[in-house]
């Protein structure tokens, strides 16, 4: 069958993916000195980083990026290389599953012990 | 001086081979396309296109050594030994180094290129400021060898969907043409996850190009034309 393109979208995408990749290289600095420059050793200093709520949201709002930028990098990896409608829609949203799964996780983690 | 070239007869070859040739050239002041009919002239079964054997023509672009390249403007005396040539790759091998070079075209021909202007003809000829024909430098010189569309990954993963660096140079010179009034349709032509977005930005093109042109500037004017437009 011929192929059918020109549907008029794929800029949002490709802007989500920009988009986090900018806000990553801001955040990811910000919080890997956070946490790495006290050196915490044991449970209770870790606890400690994490009582301050800004952490938390950062750190979470890291995790949404994160989670975004890889959906487009997976799905442009699909568009490649899985042909076939059905297969590719499964994996798609075993993705999402598991980035979305991941993200809501990590939430309840970051919120869990607060 | 040696060679390995690309040989391949659909009518009689079960699969490609390639064959080692040895040629008494002195390569001074040669380029690759003199020893190629230089070897044709000892087997004429060789196949090959050429025309202008200047780098105008865009007909005898081969892979040489791994990078794709116009035979005619590639000097023999700066190839590694055994100089290997290849058909360009991505596309169905026709004979020896002969593609089909139709998947190309038909990429070329979607995006529409001639001047869209439907006002009416004016006297003289749609005339241009400086300005405005400094816009086209670096994107009107291309001369559709395909050497860049056929060094891009997304092109041979996609070549029915995406529409390929050389396509996309050829967008972005009639985006580009102040005389040119089909600006929206031409985005909107080009505005899909596949036929501009396939674009990882590697930039091949840029590197295969022997006419020094800059395919991956031009899709990021696309994509800043396309951003603007929608925020």
């Amino acid at each position: 069958m011929k192929p059918a393109t020109g549907s008029r979208t794929g800029t949002g995408t490709w802007l989500v993916q920009r988009a986090t990749a900018v806000a990553l290289a801001l955040t990811l600095p910000v919080l890997l000195l956070y946490f790495a420059a006290p050196q915490p050793a044991g449970f209770a200093e870790w606890q400690a980083l994490f009582a301050p709520r800004w952490p938390r949201v950062l750190l979470l709002l890291a995790a949404v990026a994160l989670a975004l930028h890889a959906w487009v990098g997976m799905r442009d990896i699909f568009m490649d290389y899985v042909r076939p409608t059905g297969v590719r829609l499964a994996l798609y949203l075993a993705v999402i599953a598991t980035l979305a799964g991941s993200v809501v996780w990590l939430g309840a983690i970051l919120w869990s012990a607060a | 001086m040696k060679f390995r070239i690309y040989r391949y007869n659909p009518e009689t070859d079960a699969k490609p081979a390639m064959q080692d040739v040895e040629l008494d050239i002195d390569p001074a002041g040669k380029m690759l396309l003199d020893a190629l009919i230089a070897i044709k002239a000892q087997d004429e079964t060789l196949s090959l296109r050429r025309s202008c054997r200047e780098g105008v023509c865009g007909s005898d672009a081969v892979n040489v050594n791994g990078r794709n390249r116009l035979a005619c403007i590639t000097p023999l005396s700066e190839l590694k030994q055994p100089i290997e040539v290849r058909p360009l790759p991505g596309l169905p091998v026709i004979r020896d180094l002969i593609v089909d070079m139709e998947p190309f075209y038909r990429q070329y021909r979607s995006i529409k290129p001639w001047l869209i202007n439907d006002d009416p003809e004016p006297e003289v000829e749609r005339l241009q400021s400086p300005e405005e024909r400094a816009q086209l430098d670096g994107a009107y010189e291309c001369i559709l060898c395909a050497c860049c569309t056929t060094a891009c990954p997304s092109f041979w993963w996609n070549p029915d969907t995406f529409v390929g660096p050389a396509g996309l140079l050829q967008a972005y010179r009639f985006i580009a043409d102040t005389r040119d009034e089909a600006t929206s349709a031409r985005l909107d032509n080009l505005e899909d996850p596949y036929r501009l977005y396939r674009c990882r930005g590697i930039m091949n093109c840029v590197d295969a190009c022997p006419k020094g042109l800059n395919p991956t500037e031009a899709i990021g004017r696309i994509k800043s034309l396309l951003v603007k437009r929608r925020v």
